[in-house]
């Protein structure tokens, strides 16, 4: 196959950045996305030129590491598949391909591809601590959980953390992230005594990040690679109104906070 | 801290986040939709007939509106609040919108989003230039050709006999249905209510519901512009 790509090439945070053209011919269609571009870079290191730089790790779709804009569309056209899982196959020879990072004010471009994601982090870390007991193995379904909500709550918790949720919506929310976060938690009987604040801290730290806010247009839902479902902002939505509307201080000292 | 201060706090804390402000547009949506649905089925007597009185149903209905001047300035006060705060938590999730997202993309995919979705920035404020114009138009007559306080029937057929004025009345609804289209649907989703089995029935409820709404309100331009309602 013969494949056109115009890659966003930005040496720095710090440099301007500029789409590049690459032509590649003999590309296989059963070379993964990410094979394809290790034999661009393979090329342009052997002409002394700087490899496109790209986030991977696993390759397998389930580390969350991957991941940029394939015309327009996070993860690229397959729906339900990181990039590092789409294939070759996707694509026809001759396509004309544009690879852009995720664009972001909270998701600062390190370097080509690459992006800083750890406002992700901070989101989650605001959550805090579970209160779960920490000693011996506790005895297997000594806290019974609904079939339902247990499927709910793995479905939210099967979020990898990529990004391409606020990649893909127009006003670079993180409702989906932080709504799978906030669900996955929030749905077990393990989650329940801090989940309202849970939510509230979560849902503030996004936008202390400069995440935008959720209009419900549904583009994060369209291109999760782990279809995480926009039910999951739904509850947060309702959580996070609970927690700010019947939020009070601790009484003194004490607790474990 | 005195506990009106804390509670002001926590407003200003809940609104503080952008679910806050879409809690805003939720509930001040809800009120907008009431009164759009009740604006149109009142508005629908224009097609009833003269009564025994020798009154049109509108005029009788025009009159019973304002039976009361408190109810009324209160009626109009609620629906004035509404809009502006509708309009001012849109703007600051726009802005945060616009803050959030400084690079935009070369290549873009609108995928399985509605185009209602996408347009709601566009379709708000032109539906909010038209309630201005409506205002001047049938409720203080400045731009009218020929006002008369309370002759609803005559002022409707005058004023929808200037083409031009029809005709943006027509595309105003038509936007209005697209605002609509996503709106009545998107509150109940900021408000916390999505479950797979009532969702889908919610957005083709809503979607039916624009629909109506527009279709309703555009009836009467037309039925002017082609002589029905005279």
């Amino acid at each position: 196959m013969k494949i056109t790509l115009n890659v966003w090439r930005q040496a720095s945070p710090v440099d301007a950045g500029r789409m590049v053209k690459y032509e590649l011919d003999n590309v296989s269609e059963h070379m993964s996305f990410l094979e394809m571009l290790d034999v661009l870079n393979e090329q342009l290191i052997g002409k002394g030129e700087l490899p496109v730089s790209f986030d991977h790790d696993c390759r397998e779709g389930i580390c969350g590491s991957c991941g940029f804009v394939i015309n327009g569309v996070p993860h690229g056209p397959r729906r339900g598949t990181t990039v590092c899982q789409l294939h070759m196959r996707e694509f026809k020879s001759g396509d004309e391909l544009f690879l852009e990072p995720w664009r972001a004010a909270a998701f600062p471009v390190v370097k080509d591809l690459v992006v800083n994601r750890s406002a992700f982090d901070r989101i989650i870390q605001s959550g805090g601590f579970v209160s779960i007991p920490t000693g011996s193995a506790p005895d297997g379904n000594a806290i019974p959980v609904p079939k339902k909500d247990s499927d709910r709550a793995m479905s939210a918790a099967t979020c990898i953390g990529c990004g391409a949720c606020v990649a893909a919506c127009p006003n670079a929310s993180a409702s989906l992230f932080t709504s799978a976060k906030v669900s996955h938690l929030g749905l077990l009987p393990q989650g329940q005594p801090e989940r309202y604040d849970r939510a509230v801290k979560m849902v503030n730290q996004a936008k202390e990040e400069g995440f935008g806010g959720c209009t419900n247009i549904g583009l994060c839902e369209a291109v999760c690679p782990k279809n995480i479902s926009l039910e999951n902002i739904a509850r947060m939505n309702r959580d996070f109104t609970v927690g700010a509307w019947t939020y009070r201080e601790a009484a003194g000292e004490g607790g474990a906070a | 801290m005195s506990a009106t201060a804390s509670s002001l706090a926590r407003v200003s804390r809940f609104y503080e986040a952008p679910i806050g402000k879409k809690v805003v547009m939720a509930v001040t949506g809800l009120v907008l939709v009431g009164f759009v649905l009740g604006h149109m089925a009142g508005n629908l007597q224009i097609f009833l007939p003269v009564g025994e009185d020798g009154v049109y149903a509108i005029d009788r209905y025009g009159a019973l509106l304002h039976a009361s001047e408190e109810l009324l300035w209160g009626a109009r006060l609620v629906l004035l609040g509404s809009v502006g705060l509708h309009i001012w938590s849109a703007i600051q999730l726009a802005s945060a919108a616009n803050a959030a997202r400084p690079v935009r993309y070369v290549r873009h995919s609108n995928l399985n989003s509605s185009y209602a979705s996408r347009t709601m920035y566009w379709s708000g404020p032109i539906v909010g230039l038209f309630i201005v114009y409506h205002l001047l138009h049938f409720t203080t007559g400045t731009v009218h050709p020929d006002y008369k306080h309370l002759s609803v029937h005559d002022n409707v057929v005058k004023g929808f006999a200037v083409w031009y004025a029809s005709a943006f009345y027509i595309v105003a609804m038509s936007l209005l249905c697209l605002h609509l289209y996503h709106g009545v649907w998107s509150m109940f989703q900021s408000l916390g209510f999505n479950h797979p089995r009532y969702t889908p029935r919610l957005q083709f409820g809503a979607k039916a519901f624009a629909f109506l709404i527009a279709a309703g309100n555009i009836s009467i331009p037309l039925a002017v512009l082609t002589g029905l309602v005279k």
